[in-house]
């Protein structure tokens, strides 16, 4: 590596729009991966982060200890500034009980042409305990990158779990989420993705909630929007079995151009007091919408534009 | 001359005419009316004027500020100046008040969208930073659509409908974005079934079955409304001798 560590943390940082100083609070907790490399931390009391460097990646285990609070988001950022590579994050998260933290993590490839980013995830959320993922992407125009995270989550009596995936800037290049998370007495579930497609990006998303656990509640979200050639595909799947769970899958896409999308909603009960609903929308941009905007003087792109930004926000 | 004129426009839908033959013309800086019942073509009419896809394919001419705008698309009657509040206006998923407001103001401060939304007695702090979805209400969606055309000081205004779905307390504010318009110059379009909305104006035009019946005073007009046309028993499909005795 022939750069400094500093100055690979400056130009990640750049890359997402931040800088370095933005982070240097003593009550910020953060971590900066380059490739396989660990190029910047700082951690918090009963904040744990064990990190192995590997090959092509690191593995990581974060844990925050029974009963701590992290009050202001830890800031994770992961990426590769060459156009070439692949990077692979194992991450094993423990939230123990009564814990509470938040990551806001970016995934960042500026310069991707053939980039392959994996994350497999196995997130523990204890009982009483809550833990947020914001994970917000930066690609580069060229679109040449794959993403792959993988998640599989427990959440525990009474614990909540939210998680954000973004991907606004950038071309997406072939994205496949695949997210399962099993939500026990009590707990919440919030799954939120937005996602922005064109050329020929291809987006693909499973989700999956299992309310097994009684009074869980849960909500998948998906809104994607595609352009040119772009396409999408949405598997959102809830299951009830336990009593009294509470459930809504919401899928909407707008579609332009030549793109093609795909929603398929799957909801499964089998308690009779287990309620669980979905909704899927997919359609070019409202009509009247556009019309009022256009009556504005916007033009009919910066009219789509402001659409979708509202669809994405 | 006036700032919009009508000249023989007609136009068909469905093989129906639903505007006929209607010349007219609004004089700049003051507020009109166009005044029928259901179905006169009021609403068509200023979709055509605005220029709306389903009603362009139209004959006769529109011009605005003296040069034909018949062929140019919404966004270009925009930017010379045309606006329209719809009578439902469009719910906008995630994107905020303030955006919206200041979607086609050249002025798109913080303060600019802040002075609209007061003039139209909306608390900017509440509502600055609101989506512009169905969390609003009727009466809010109304009142937002109209701050977004005060933000953008249109030269004319074309209002569908402005009291529908709202609340008496709101249609006072309705009433002062007029005079706010009327003061800045702007000449308004009012389209409506309410004698009380009619009264905001200081002209109108009576429509029915696609063509304009009269126009003249709003007293006048209100009346021949009020006392004739509700009453009468054609319900909008006049035929031609009731259409020439009117016209007479």
């Amino acid at each position: 590596m022939s750069k400094t560590k500093d100055a690979l943390v400056e130009e990640l940082l750049a890359s997402i729009g931040m800088t370095h100083a933005q982070l240097l609070g003593e009550d910020v907790a953060r971590l900066q991966v380059h490739h396989n490399k660990v190029i910047g931390s700082h951690l918090l009391p009963g904040l744990e982060v064990d990190v192995d460097e590997k090959p092509d990646g690191i593995a990581a285990a974060i844990r925050v200890r029974e009963g701590v609070a992290i009050e202001k988001p830890v800031h994770v950022c992961f990426g590769m500034l060459p156009e070439e590579g692949l990077q692979e994050i194992e991450l094993d998260v423990d939230i123990e009980p009564e814990a509470s933290a938040s990551i806001l993590a970016h995934c960042t490839f500026p310069n991707a042409k053939n980039v392959e980013h994996k994350m497999d995830a196995r997130i523990q959320i204890g009982s009483g305990a809550t833990y947020a993922y914001f994970e917000r992407h930066v690609h580069g125009a060229e679109g040449g990158v794959f993403v792959l995270p993988k998640a599989s989550v427990i959440v525990g009596e009474g614990g909540r779990f939210k998680t954000e995936f973004e991907l606004i800037k950038g071309r997406v290049g072939a994205i496949d989420i695949r997210y399962d998370v099993e939500c026990h007495s009590r707990s919440v579930l919030e799954m939120i993705a937005r996602i922005s497609g064109r050329g020929e990006d291809k987006i693909t998303i499973h989700e999956t909630g299992r309310l097994v656990g009684e009074s869980a509640r849960a909500a998948l979200t998906s809104h994607i929007a595609l352009r040119d050639d772009a396409r999408a595909e949405v598997y959102n799947t809830l299951t009830a079995s336990a009593p009294n769970t509470r459930g809504h899958v919401d899928c909407k896409e707008i579609v332009q151009g030549n793109a093609l999308a795909k929603a398929v909603p799957i909801v499964e009960v089998n308690d009779p007091t287990a309620h669980v609903t979905h909704e899927a929308a997919i359609g070019s941009v409202d009509s009247r919408q556009l019309q009022t905007l256009l009556a504005r003087g916007l033009t009919e792109d910066e009219a789509v534009e402001l659409i979708i930004e509202g669809l994405l926000s | 001359m006036g700032i919009l004129e009508l000249d023989h426009v007609t136009l068909a839908l469905g093989g129906k005419r639903v505007l006929n033959d209607v010349t007219a013309d609004f004089w700049a800086g003051h507020i009109h009316a166009l005044i029928g019942q259901n179905g006169a073509g009021k609403s068509t009419l200023a979709g055509a004027i605005m220029g709306l896809p389903d009603y362009r394919h139209l004959s006769g001419d529109i011009r605005f500020e003296g040069a034909s705008i018949k062929d140019l698309p919404v966004d270009e009657r925009a930017r010379r100046g045309i606006t329209l509040a719809w009578q439902e206006p469009a719910r906008f998923e995630g994107l905020t008040v303030r955006k919206f407001v200041a979607a086609g103001a050249k002025d798109k401060s913080r303060e600019r969208v802040a002075a609209a939304l007061e003039a139209m007695g909306l608390e900017p702090k509440e509502y600055l930073d609101r989506a512009a979805d169905k969390t609003l209400s009727g009466g809010e969606r109304k009142r937002v659509e109209l701050a977004s055309i005060l933000a953008l000081d249109p030269k004319l205004v074309l209002m569908d409908e402005p009291d529908s779905g709202i609340d008496v307390a709101a249609l006072d504010h309705i009433f002062r974005a007029l005079d706010d318009l009327k003061q800045k110059g702007a000449t308004v379009i009012l389209i409506t079934h309410s004698l009380t909305v009619l009264k905001q104006a200081e002209h109108a035009f009576l429509m029915c079955c696609g063509r304009v019946l009269d126009k003249g005073s709003v007293d006048k007009i209100g009346g021949y409304f009020e006392n004739k046309c509700i009453p009468c028993d054609h319900v909008n499909v006049p035929d031609a001798s009731e259409i020439a005795e009117v016209a007479s």
